[in-house]
């Protein structure tokens, strides 16, 4: 059989690549790049993935390729379908040109959930949060509404802006203002516990856990970088924060 | 009875970043079931040592071993069901008060919160890794008892 180890190079970036932007550890990208290469016949296969950027090299005779990942969001979906595609492969299910056509089809149609059940959903989180953090009832519309709205600008701005720090600075800043206005017409009682729990879905917990996940499983270049990506989403929203409560 | 309030809750917080994480459908109630675990798990051992250290390592290795039950019964990638589940024991309300006592100006219960804070996610780091190096030794082991005659 003829395979071609062209399109075969050319599926195991567009994988790799879909996975790192949906926000998959290095290890897994790796691991399933490796798959699907070594399925097709290609067991000398190289990949080198970095939070930023693809490098593959299927063997000596393929030219080496670079693919550079531009966005990353959160989106386990993703990571579930793509996984999916491997493992057909792997176990010969389908053929390669069968899986490059699938994932070009997650890349180009992968749904998410609605925008504004998303914004129900982190409002929802912000007052479960704030009442396991031993809040009070009377707290949970005004974390309701900040944990919604904060959610709502820190999506919205990064996507307009493309410079995350400044999207959770200013979700931060607005839930601050939003539980300081509130706790300042009796409508709120603690501005501490209202804080933390609205501003819970902005916490960058998933770059937490890959960074040191991608730390221990020795892919140092990414761990660390998704460790400072990590730091500084948290400062961003410490910041906002800050700012409100020391005017 | 507090055990089943804050289960509820956790559940609920836990399913709801599901859904903010964009985890396909039919994962959502199990990445509420893997949250209620955690967190169970994280208030008994917080309640009987009163240390949020080993309380977090506790809740973290929980959360991962379930998840990694559950990415074998439903053939997911683990991360699925640990991402949401890993939520509430980040130690958000420590570094909240770190950066409340910054902006008060009390640098030295700043560095005692920002300590603790840094403790914490050490220890849920620690706890992720550690059942999932412990759970692939278990299958290792399993499957060299399988292909032994």
């Amino acid at each position: 059989m003829d395979t071609d180890y062209e399109l075969v190079v050319e599926s195991c970036l567009l994988a790799g690549r879909l996975m790192m932007e949906s926000g998959a550890e290095t290890y897994r990208a790796e691991d399933t790049m490796d798959r699907m290469a070594i399925s097709q016949e290609l067991t000398q296969s190289q990949s080198f993935v970095t939070p930023t950027g693809i490098i593959f090299s299927g063997n000596k005779n393929l030219p080496t390729r670079l693919v550079r990942i531009n966005a990353r969001t959160t989106d386990l979906g993703k990571i579930a379908s793509v996984n999916n595609v491997s493992r057909k492969l792997a176990f010969r299910d389908i053929t390669i040109e069968e899986a490059y056509s699938e994932l070009k089809q997650i890349e180009d149609e992968h749904k998410t959930y609605p925008f504004w059940i998303q914004i129900v959903a982190a409002a929802i989180a912000s007052g479960a949060f704030l009442l396991l953090f031993s809040g009070k009832l009377i707290d949970v519309p005004t974390a309701l509404l900040a944990g919604g709205i904060g959610y709502a600008i820190a999506d919205r701005l990064e996507i307009r802006t493309r410079v995350k720090f400044f999207a959770e600075f200013f979700a931060a800043f607005v839930v601050t203002v939003i539980a300081t206005i509130s706790v300042a017409t009796g409508l709120g009682s603690e501005i501490d516990t209202i804080i933390i729990g609205s501003v819970m879905p902005l916490v960058p917990g998933l770059l937490i856990t890959n960074a040191v996940r991608d730390l221990m499983a020795g892919s140092f270049v990414s761990g660390l970088s998704k460790g400072a990506e990590a730091f500084l989403t948290a400062f961003a929203i410490g910041a906002g924060v800050a700012l409100v409560l020391s005017l | 009875m507090i055990y089943v309030v804050q289960g509820i809750l956790s559940f609920i917080a836990a399913a709801a970043f599901g859904v903010v994480f964009n985890a396909p459908k039919k994962s959502l109630f199990y990445c509420g079931v893997v949250g209620m675990t955690g967190w169970i798990v994280y208030m008994y051992v917080n309640s009987l040592n009163q240390d949020q250290v080993s309380a977090s390592f506790a809740g973290a290795f929980t959360v991962a071993f379930v998840s990694h039950i559950m990415s074998k019964k439903f053939k997911m990638p683990m991360i699925i069901f640990s991402v949401a589940g890993i939520i509430p024991l980040v130690p958000g309300g420590t570094a909240y008060n770190a950066m409340r006592s910054v902006v008060e100006k009390d640098y030295a219960l700043a560095l005692e919160f920002a300590s603790l804070a840094l403790l914490i996610s050490g220890s849920i780091a620690m706890g992720l890794v550690f059942a999932e190096i412990i759970t692939q030794l278990w299958t290792k082991a399993i499957l060299r008892l399988k292909t032994k005659p």
